[in-house]
């Protein structure tokens, strides 16, 4: 499975570099985001709730753009048919789409988090670093399995461009409670991080429960 | 596994598959034996890729039994796959990755050797043109890479969609030891050209509006009333 896992991803990977379909979409639209916050609220720094809200509720959006894409050339050129006439545990697929939606979205977050130091944030980014690159794999791992999930589900819809955001949003909305609560302190000045271990319990469970839930039912998925 | 099962190729008896409301396939029966051809006639919409997309347990019967390569589907549907080569109207290709990366990613899915890549790529003629991305090829060359990746796992049943639509004489006879008679192969050959299916044929289907009107020796039918499937 693992060895069938790692074809998928090579292949997905290599295509999003020849066609860079994904990841500069989600940057380009993140980094646009910020600017227009920049602008929109008329000041010049953010910091506490109002930071990490703005951080988080940009970067869950810009995932929408690389869960719609996560299945595209799948669904455009045969992919999951080619898939499903070979002897393989579907199960691989599921493994390498979320995989490639963390790499995408680790990718996008190396220029996300310090564009968004540099054009809203008020405190020194550099100083709650560590503590908000935990949160950051963290989050990132749910995302990209509930991404993977809502993605094979919409593939085979007609209305998939409507149905990934009104599926992925509301299940995302635990990740963001847990995510922004625990980013926050980190973005007042001079704060410490505060229930950090909580909040990293929370995240944690629900990476668990969707990783179990989308290993469960997967394979159903793509079923005729 | 399948491989080993003795029996024919294909046992369907009052197969049917419904979209929603309409009946794609209502009641095809017939049997296929190892090694022989299929040729299934209709006109367009009559249900030939139905049939064909649930011989490979692309698509689910809803009613009657389907029994392909020793394999009742949908129940034992694993168990054929990796015996099956479908070629059909869409190449199953990444349009981004070259010929060979395509065939590569292929035989890892299939747990083929990579040495198979470049036998296939020889075999169809396209070693040349094997590192360019499949949008670059014309129609004809991304049928004949997709000749290479339907039989790259040597499967024992051939499922073939109008496999030689789009291609030249030379070409069409080029991939006659892969998807031909010669492969030695059972096939289930869908096509519009009647004299050609037939003289390859050793049953012949004919479906209208997914029923099934004839299935009989190809011996004992003449071109004359295959056309009438398209009148």
């Amino acid at each position: 499975m693992i060895r069938t896992a790692g074809a998928i991803l090579r292949k997905d990977l290599t295509i999003e570099l020849r066609t860079k379909e994904s990841v500069p979409a989600m940057t380009l639209f993140t980094v646009t985001v910020y600017v227009l916050f920049h602008f929109g609220l008329d000041r010049d720094s953010l910091d506490g709730e109002l930071a990490s809200g703005v951080l988080w509720v940009t970067l869950l959006l810009a995932s929408v753009i690389g869960v719609s894409r996560l299945f595209a050339a799948e669904r455009e050129q045969g992919g999951i048919d080619a898939l499903l006439l070979a002897p393989v545990d579907r199960t691989a697929l599921f493994v390498a789409k979320a995989a490639a939606l963390f790499l995408y979205l680790l990718v996008l977050e190396l220029v996300a988090v310090p564009a968004f130091g540099l054009l809203l944030l008020g405190p020194d980014l550099l100083a709650a670093l560590p503590e908000l690159l935990a949160i950051l794999l963290l989050a990132d791992v749910g995302l990209a399995a509930v991404g993977a999930l809502v993605s094979a589900l919409a593939a085979e819809t007609r209305a998939r461009e409507l149905i990934v955001p009104l599926l992925l949003l509301p299940l995302l909305v635990p990740l963001l409670i847990g995510a922004a609560s625990a980013t926050a302190p980190l973005l007042r000045a001079g704060a410490a991080p505060e229930d950090l271990g909580r909040h990293l319990v929370l995240l944690g469970g629900y990476d668990l429960v969707f990783l179990l839930i989308a290993l469960a039912v997967f394979d159903f998925l793509l079923e005729d | 596994m399948a491989e080993a099962d003795d029996g024919p190729a294909l046992e369907l008896s009052g197969l049917e598959r419904r979209y929603g409301e309409r009946v794609a396939l209502g009641g095809v029966s017939v049997r296929l034996e190892r090694g022989r051809t299929l040729a299934v006639f209709g006109a367009n919409g009559a249900g030939k890729t139905t049939l064909l997309r649930v011989l490979a347990a692309l698509l689910r019967p809803h009613a009657g039994t389907a029994r392909v390569l020793g394999a009742e589907l949908p129940g034992d549907a694993w168990r054929i796959r990796g015996h099956i080569g479908y070629l059909g109207h869409d190449p199953l290709l990444y349009r981004e990755l070259s010929g060979r990366e395509n065939l590569a990613y292929q035989a890892r899915l299939h747990g083929v050797p990579m040495e198979r890549v470049g036998e296939a790529l020889a075999a169809v003629g396209l070693e040349r043109r094997a590192n360019e991305p499949v949008r670059a090829l014309s129609r004809g060359m991304v049928q004949r890479l997709a000749a290479a990746r339907a039989t790259l796992h040597d499967p024992a049943l051939l499922l073939l969609d109008e496999p030689r639509a789009t291609l030249d004489p030379a070409a069409a006879e080029r991939l006659e030891p892969l998807i031909g008679r010669p492969s030695g192969r059972a096939r289930v050959l869908v096509t519009h050209d009647l004299e050609g299916g037939l003289a390859e044929a050793d049953v012949a289907v004919g479906l209208r509006a997914g029923r099934q009107l004839f299935a009989l020796p190809a011996r004992e039918l003449d071109a004359a009333r295959a056309r009438e499937l398209y009148a």
